[in-house]
C-alpha cells in the first residue's frame, strides 16, 4: 500500500510543545471516500491538516506521489488537493461570488486571471452546493449553514482529486447535512479521493469507503466500517455503551448508544466496585 | 455623499484576449480614473497658485517647452518638484497603507500606526540633531529610522509567525516610545534647530526639490508595480494563512515580499516629505467605500492618496492668506475628522 497518492509517514503533529500524535502513519488509499472518526482533541483535525500542508510535522514527513509534499511549489499542490477547513475566517465586504472565485487562484497566472475554465468551475461549484442565489451576497451577512455551503463551493472551485474536508456538516441542520454527504459521495464516484473529518457515528458508516478510527493521537483501526465499527469498537474508543445493529435503509452499521440508565450503571465507580 | 458611501455589492466585467484574460471592476476602474484626474488637475491647480501665481495656458505652455524663461523658471524650479513629490507621496502613502491594511486585517495598521511614520522621524531627528547633517543625510537617516523600526516590530511581534493584531498593538507600542526619543531629541537641541526639526515632523512639501522627486519616483515606479503584482496574493491573504496556503499561495514569501515593499514606500514618501499622517490609513477604506469593492484595491487607494494629498497642499496654500502651512497640518485635522468617524462606526459593529 506504500504507492498510495497521499500517506502520512512516521508525523509527529504538535502545536508549539503541545504534542498531538506520535509517530503516526496513515496512508489514504486512493480513490477511497475515508472518514475519520474519534472523541473530541483525539488529533483528526490535526492530522488532516498536516495532510493538507497546513500543519508542518515536527518529524515524520506527508508524501503526495512519493515525494515530500513540502518540496512541491505550493500552487502544484494546490491544483490536487484543497480542504475545506473548520472554522475560515470571514472576510468583511467580499460578496460569495468573489469568495468562491479566489477557490481558482491555483490555476490563475498574472496574464490569465479568468479563463473560461474559471468561469465554468465556480459556476458548477455554486450549483452543486446551492449558493447560486447567494452569489451578490455579502459574506459576512449570511448564516452559518449558508456560509459552511460557501466555504465548500470555494473548495469545489479549486477542482482537486483529492478533497479534504474538516466536519464539513457543522452548522448545517438536518437536510442540508445529507445533501452535503451526498455531494461528497457524487464527487467520491466521479473518481476523487474524498477525506472527512465527521462527528456522527452513522454518517461516518453510511457514506465511507474507509474509516479510520483515532484515539489520542493513535490510529486504532482502519478499514470497511463493518469491519471496524464494532459495539466494542465504540466503548473502547468513546467510552460509550451500545448496540451496533444493521442501518434498516442502508445496511451499514448504526450504532445505538445504550440507554441512560444503563450507561450510567456500566459507568460509574460504585457500579465497578460492586 | 452617504449615498455613494453604501456596501454594494460590486459589479465584474471580464476582459478576454486569447490566452490573457483578466476581471475587473468597472467602477474601481471608473473611480480609480475619476481620482486620478483629480490629483492631477490639483497639481495643475497647485502649478498656477503661488506669490506668482501664473495663468493656466502659461503653465500648459511651459510644461510643453514653450513657455518664457521667467514663466519656466518659477515652474520647473519652484512649483514642479514639490507638485510631483505631493502626488508620488501621495500615491506612495496610498499604496503602502492599502498592503498594510490588509496583511494586519486591520483598517487601524497602517504604517502611522505601526510605529513606522515615528521610527523614520527618529532616524531623520538623529541626522538632523545629533549627526548634524542636512538634505540627502535627513532622507537617509529616515528611511534608516523606518527599516529598522519595522524590523524591531515585526521580531517583537514575531511568535509561531507573525499574528496581525499583535503586530499592531507592537507598533503601537514601539510607536509611543519613539515618540518620547523624539520629544527628548527635539528637546535638547539648539531652539533654531529644534524649529526646524519640528517643521520637518509636522511633514511638508514645501521647498522641495528634484532630489526628493528622484527619491520618491524610484520608489514608485519600482514598488507600486511590484504591489499590484502581488495583490492577488495579498487577496488571499486577507482569508487568513490557512487558507491562502491550502490555495497555493507562498505564504511567508508574499507576506515578506508585500511587507518590505509596503516599508519602503513609507520610508521613501516619509524621505521625501517627512511624517505626512494618516493619508495612508485613510486613503485605502476611502477609495474601497468608494470603488464599492472588497478591501486591497492598490491603484484605488493610491490614487485617492495622490488626490488627497494634492487637494490637501493646495488647501495647505491658500487657508491662510500670505501663509504657507505643511500640507501634515491638513492631513492630520482632516484625517482626525476621519478617525473620530472610523471609531465610531466601529464600535457600532459596522465594518469599515
Amino acid at each position: 500500500m506504500n504507492d498510495a497518492r497521499l500517506r502520512a509517514e512516521d508525523v509527529t503533529l504538535a502545536y508549539d510543545k503541545r504534542v498531538v500524535a506520535e509517530h503516526l502513519d496513515v496512508q489514504i488509499a486512493d480513490g477511497s471516500f475515508t472518514v475519520i472518526v474519534g472523541p473530541n482533541a483525539c488529533g483528526k483535525s490535526t492530522l488532516l491538516k498536516s495532510l493538507a500542508r497546513v500543519l508542518k510535522p515536527q518529524s515524520g514527513a506527508v508524501y503526495l506521489d512519493g515525494q515530500a509534499i513540502a518540496s512541491y511549489p505550493s500552487k502544484q499542490v494546490a491544483k490536487q488537493l484543497g480542504m475545506l477547513p473548520q472554522s475560515p475566517i470571514v472576510p468583511g465586504g467580499i460578496v460569495v461570488e468573489e469568495l468562491v472565485a479566489r477557490g481558482r487562484f491555483a490555476h490563475q497566472r498574472l496574464l490569465k486571471q479568468w479563463s473560461p475554465e474559471d468561469e465554468a468551475a465556480v459556476t458548477e461549484a455554486m450549483r452543486l452546493t446551492e449558493v447560486s442565489d447567494l452569489a451578490d451576497r455579502f459574506v459576512d451577512e449570511l448564516s452559518g449553514g449558508q456560509r459552511q455551503r460557501v466555504w465548500l463551493a470555494m473548495a469545489l472551485a479549486q477542482q482537486t482529486p483529492i478533497l479534504l474536508l474538516d466536519e464539513p456538516t457543522t452548522f448545517l441542520d438536518l437536510s442540508h447535512q445529507f445533501e452535503v454527504l451526498d455531494l461528497c459521495a457524487e464527487l467520491h464516484e466521479q473518481g476523487r479521493t474524498i477525506v472527512a473529518v465527521l462527528h456522527d457515528l452513522n454518517h461516518a458508516c453510511r457514506y465511507a469507503t474507509e474509516l479510520i478510527v483515532m484515539k489520542a493521537g493513535k490510529v486504532i483501526a482502519q478499514g470497511a466500517p463493518a469491519e471496524v465499527m464494532t459495539a466494542q469498537q465504540v466503548e473502547d474508543v468513546f467510552a460509550m455503551p451500545c448496540r451496533v445493529i444493521d442501518d434498516p435503509e442502508t445496511g451499514t452499521p448504526m450504532v445505538v448508544p445504550a440507554d441512560r440508565h444503563r450507561r450510567r450503571g456500566a459507568r460509574t465507580p460504585e457500579a465497578a466496585r460492586a | 455623499m452617504t449615498a455613494t458611501l453604501e456596501k454594494r455589492p460590486a459589479k465584474r466585467a471580464v476582459v478576454r484576449a486569447g490566452a490573457f484574460s483578466v476581471r475587473l471592476y468597472p467602477r474601481a476602474l471608473i473611480v480609480g480614473v475619476v481620482l486620478v484626474l483629480i490629483a492631477l488637475t490639483m497639481a495643475l491647480v497647485n502649478l498656477t497658485t503661488g506669490d506668482f501665481p501664473v495663468p493656466v495656458g502659461e503653465v500648459l505652455k511651459s510644461l510643453a517647452g514653450k513657455g518664457t524663461a521667467g514663466t519656466d523658471f518659477i515652474v520647473y524650479e519652484l512649483r514642479l518638484p514639490r507638485v510631483l513629490v505631493t502626488l508620488l507621496v501621495g500615491l506612495a502613502l496610498g499604496a503602502s497603507g492599502a498592503v498594510f491594511q490588509s496583511l494586519t486585517r486591520n483598517p487601524l495598521g497602517s504604517p502611522d500606526f505601526v510605529g513606522l511614520t515615528t521610527g523614520a522621524a527618529s532616524g531623520a531627528l538623529i541626522v538632523m540633531l545629533i549627526v548634524g547633517g542636512g538634505g540627502l543625510q535627513v532622507s537617509a537617516g529616515a528611511i534608516t529610522g523606518c527599516v529598522v523600526t519595522a524590523v524591531v516590530v515585526y521580531l517583537l511581534a514575531f511568535r509561531r509567525g507573525v499574528q496581525p493584531f499583535r503586530l499592531v498593538l507592537m507598533g503601537i507600542g514601539v510607536s509611543a516610545l519613539l515618540e518620547a526619543l523624539n520629544s527628548y531629541l527635539i528637546y535638547r537641541a539648539q531652539l533654531n534647530e529644534a524649529i526646524a526639526a519640528q517643521v520637518w515632523l509636522i511633514g511638508s512639501v514645501n521647498g522641495r526639490g528634484w532630489t526628493e522627486v528622484v527619491i520618491v519616483a524610484v520608489t514608485v515606479v519600482v514598488l507600486v508595480p511590484l504591489v499590484v503584482h502581488y495583490g492577488r496574493h495579498l487577496k488571499m491573504l486577507a482569508l487568513g494563512d490557512e487558507m491562502a496556503v491550502l490555495h497555493g499561495v507562498p505564504v511567508e514569501r508574499s507576506r515578506a515580499v508585500l511587507a518590505l515593499a509596503a516599508v519602503s514606500l513609507s520610508a521613501g514618501a516619509t524621505a521625501a516629505a517627512g511624517p505626512i499622517a494618516f493619508v495612508a490609513l485613510a486613503a485605502p477604506p476611502l477609495a474601497a467605500r468608494l470603488s464599492s469593492s472588497p478591501s486591497s484595491g492598490i491603484l484605488p487607494a493610491a490614487g485617492m492618496g495622490a488626490a488627497l494629498l494634492s487637494a490637501g497642499d493646495w488647501a495647505a496654500q491658500n487657508a491662510l492668506p500670505g501663509n504657507d502651512i505643511p500640507v501634515g497640518v491638513i492631513t492630520a485635522a482632516l484625517g482626525g475628522v476621519y478617525l473620530t468617524w472610523l471609531l465610531f462606526h466601529e464600535k457600532r459593529g459596522a465594518r469599515a
